[in-house]
């Protein structure tokens, strides 16, 4: 299969120079290479919520849902639980997965239930015309806070972290090899997987050059020590000027909601003798 | 005695909620049909509970106000509700706890030392239930062994302590009224929940996913105690909002799939709700009413989401709305529900409220109706590849369900053209929406099939009683004494306007009796040009009983 099989005949309405064309791009190396190995394409779903990030699932000719904002890891969790054969992603924005929908992702992280979060974290509202986001610094000055919000940002590492997550990379779409190497890896990971990915917006949010020189490649760092991944996650606390790490923060091994659910016979099975049996029981 | 009432009461932790329930049992098992309504605050410990069991020898689903046999393990019981008491009626009591009664004349005292024989035989005092059930059963004339057999098939565990105390308790009372014939046949008894559950199982139910709260938590405890029993995945998530998403994806995937909320969780939902129309993913909400506004009274009763469940959630799309009316009915249409959603790919609501949910009666499965699980319309693999949205002369498109090769099952809640991609263009715009809201007819005219409108009691009286959902109950005992017909809509989304028409031919008074301060049912009826004249509407939380209603109809007949 090629990449371009994997496109539609959607038109792409981002930005040039919009960081999720990255992150689309890295996701369609990653499918493509599922595909000629463990995973068809069918197996695969994807889930997206609202927001320019939510426009991947028209580019990308898979099983999807164009859920609602803040919503889609709840559709992306009860997919996988139903049919857990299926390789789910899910696609969200910072506002959506750590603003309107932050209850949904700490419950998915606390579940281990085994999907693959993307965040196209660019750290601004966008789609809504330049706002604030739960990521933004403090100071921000959005259409929303002309004077600066006054609010310091959430590090959704560290809240995952303590939320216990199984699986915290971070990226940026400006390193492709990596991120497609973190979508690999989190993909593959069994249990919750999130890749909060510093995704430049060009219009709103231009972080290209301010990242440019803050980022560096994790070396050295041993992802299943939980201590020195807590130390590297709080190295930046996406707020103050420092040194931002890129690569697998965290991952641990852990049994997944879907195996640990109580498993109960096949659906079908004389539930009419069930029911009489139960009435009987009642009389 | 062919209709009696008895009351027991007690602290919120006292047992009184299951011993009404083997109290329940007891009468079934001796023949009589029952009703039995509960009524409790919203506490852990304490308060003050109750429960009125109703036995008849024909088939009842209301309670009355007057009881006739009251059983006052503490002072509040009689206290509280010794207004109640029927001229004639006995009151048992443990002479431990309850002062001297001072009853009126002619009702009659039994004090019996419940709490000295728990005592001496080194129980708990919880076990004072078992004592008190047991002198109840003789003062009845059940018999012993009637009464040993009931209670050891109520406590698996601990049964020969209850039933050795039972006996005690027995022994202590004497007899002093008389049991009326039996009924030949036995029937199940159960709550409202249940029968929802049970529906719900037979319609094809794979997952059911809820929040707690009441009055539709006893649905979730039900079926998650049954989940390996019947092959259901029961989860609790972290709200109604991941509650109804979670469901999408589960229907999704292909899977039948129900919640169950109360208002305030339902407001919680509609986005969701919403989704599911323009997505075309069916899901199944119970929605149990009670009163509101906002928290209003949790544990407590009423109807006044009738027109929150009409019109909930952004936009214009399909939806079914049934409000089963017994536990036949609830039976019968949660699993209708379930079919017709995933048939015609809409939401369905099946709106209850607590009295329907946590009432308790005999249910008569035989008389219930005809319920499958019916496969929605799949896809055959045509030619032209998949189109999760295609478009089709009934509305409905073809489902294909992932994991399948040559499909790319592209679900939407943004406006999308048949493939599923979004779209902004206005041709394509209006053609989808024509496309969603054509499934309205065809499900519209399906239903004519069904008995969507209930009528009941003197079909040739010129005046009638217009109620819905739990209110069946009480309307059709009280008509019947009255002389007067019952109508009662059981579908109220799509509108059987013209099954209305048609059953009230020959009406020219028409009483609405609902449990809401607005008369929500007459409001919507007015839509379709049926004039109410007048209402009788009861908002205190608590649902009309038979006695009471049978009150203020005569008022409003004169």
């Amino acid at each position: 299969m090629s990449s371009s099989a994997l496109g539609t005949y959607a038109p792409n309405t981002w930005c040039p120079g919009c960081g999720n064309f990255a992150i689309l791009n890295g996701m369609k190396t990653v499918l493509k290479d599922l595909a000629e190995g463990v995973c068809p394409p069918e197996n695969v779903v994807i889930v997206s919520g609202i927001g320019c990030h939510g426009k991947i699932v028209d580019y990308l000719d898979v099983n999807s849902f164009y859920a609602i904002h803040g919503r889609a890891i709840p559709v992306a969790e009860g997919i996988k639980i139903a049919r857990p054969e299926l390789k789910v992603i899910c696609f969200c924005g910072d506002g959506d997965a750590y603003g309107e929908g932050i209850e949904h992702l700490i419950f998915a992280a606390k579940r281990n239930v085994d999907i693959t979060v993307v965040v196209h974290n660019n750290r601004v509202y966008s789609l809504t015309a330049f706002q604030y986001s739960p990521t933004s610094p403090a100071g921000f000055k959005g259409r929303s806070t002309p004077l600066g919000s006054v609010e310091a940002p959430i590090n959704p590492l560290e809240l995952l972290l303590a939320g216990r997550a199984s699986f915290l990379a971070r990226g940026t779409s400006r390193g492709m090899t990596q991120l497609t190497h973190l979508f690999r890896e989190a993909v593959v990971h069994r249990g919750f997987a999130l890749v909060d990915v510093l995704q430049v917006c060009a219009t709103y949010n231009n972080l290209y050059d301010y990242y440019a020189r803050k980022v560096y490649d994790l070396q050295d760092h041993d992802p299943c020590d939980r201590t020195a991944a807590l130390a590297r996650i709080r190295e930046w606390d996406y707020n103050s000027d420092a040194r931002i790490a890129l690569g697998i923060l965290y991952r641990a091994e852990a049994a997944t909601f879907e195996e640990t659910f109580p498993a109960s016979p096949p659906d079908g099975r004389d539930r009419d003798g069930r029911i009489r049996a139960f009435l009987d029981r009642s009389a | 005695m062919k209709d009696f009432s008895v009351l027991m009461g007690g602290k919120a932790g006292y047992g009184i909620d299951r011993s009404a329930s083997i109290l329940g049992r007891l009468l079934n098992s001796c023949g009589y049909r029952i009703y039995i309504y509960r009524d409790y605050p919203s506490l852990i410990r304490g308060g003050h509970t109750f429960s009125i069991i109703r036995a008849a020898t024909v088939r009842i689903a209301a309670h009355r106000d007057r009881v006739d046999f009251l059983l006052a393990l503490n002072q509040d019981t009689l206290d509280l509700h010794r207004t109640r008491l029927s001229p004639s009626a006995l009151v048992i009591l443990d002479s431990e706890a309850v002062r001297d009664p001072g009853l009126p004349d002619g009702v009659r005292a039994m004090p019996l030392p419940i709490g000295k024989i728990v005592k001496e035989e080194g129980a708990q005092e919880v076990m004072r239930n078992a004592c008190m059930i047991g002198a109840f059963a003789n003062a009845v004339g059940i018999p012993i062994a009637t009464l040993e057999k009931t209670l050891a098939e109520s406590f698996p565990q601990d049964a020969d302590l209850n039933v050795r105390i039972a006996g005690r308790g027995f022994e202590a009372a004497g007899t002093v009224s008389k049991l009326a014939p039996a009924a030949a046949d036995r029937l199940p008894l159960l709550s409202g929940s249940q029968a929802v559950g049970l529906g719900l199982i037979k319609g094809g139910l794979r997952n059911y996913v809820a929040y707690p709260m009441t009055p539709t938590t006893p649905l979730l405890h039900f079926l998650a105690e049954e989940a390996q029993n019947f092959g259901l995945k029961v989860i609790h998530p972290e709200s109604e909002l991941g509650v109804i998403l979670m469901a999408i994806g589960f229907a999704y995937a292909g899977q039948k799939v129900a919640v169950g909320t109360s208002g305030g969780g339902f407001c919680l939902m509609t986005e969701g709700l919403s989704l599911s129309g323009m997505s075309e993913v069916p899901v199944v909400i119970v929605l149990g009413q009670r009163p509101g506004p906002s928290t209003g009274m949790p544990t407590y009763s009423g109807q006044a989401d009738l027109h929150f469940a009409l019109h909930a959630g952004q936009g214009e799309f399909v939806r079914l709305v049934v409000a089963p009316g017994d536990l036949e009915e609830s039976y019968l249409w949660s699993g209708r529900a379930l079919n017709l959603a995933w048939k015609y790919q809409i939401p369905a609501i099946v709106l209850t409220d607590k009295n329907l949910n946590e009432g308790v009666g005999n249910f008569d499965l035989a008389s219930a109706g005809e319920l499958d699980d019916e496969p929605p319309v799949a896809w055959n693999g045509g030619e032209q590849g998949y189109r999760r949205y295609e478009d089709s002369p009934t509305g409905v498109s073809p489902l294909a369900f992932a994991p399948l090769a040559g499909a790319v099952v592209k679900a939407n809640s943004y406006e999308h053209e048949e493939y599923g991609i979004s779209t902004e263009d206005p041709a394509v715009t209006a053609k989808m929406q024509d496309k969603r809201l054509r499934k309205l007819k065809p499900l519209a005219e399906e239903l004519k099939g069904f008995r969507t409108i209930g009528v009941y009691g003197d079909e040739e009286a010129s005046t009638a009683l217009l109620c819905w959902g739990s209110n069946k109950g009480v309307c059709v005992e009280s008509a019947a004494a009255l002389g007067l017909k019952v109508v009662q809509p059981i579908v109220l989304s799509p509108f059987p306007d013209d099954a209305l028409r048609k059953a009230l031919a020959g009406v020219d008074r028409l009483i609405a009796v609902e449990n809401n301060a607005t008369g929500q049912l007459a409001r919507l009826v007015a839509a379709y040009g049926v004039r109410v004249d007048r209402m009788i509407l009861k908002y205190d939380g608590r649902p009309f009983a038979l006695d009471e209603l049978e009150m203020r109809l005569k008022e409003a007949l004169t």
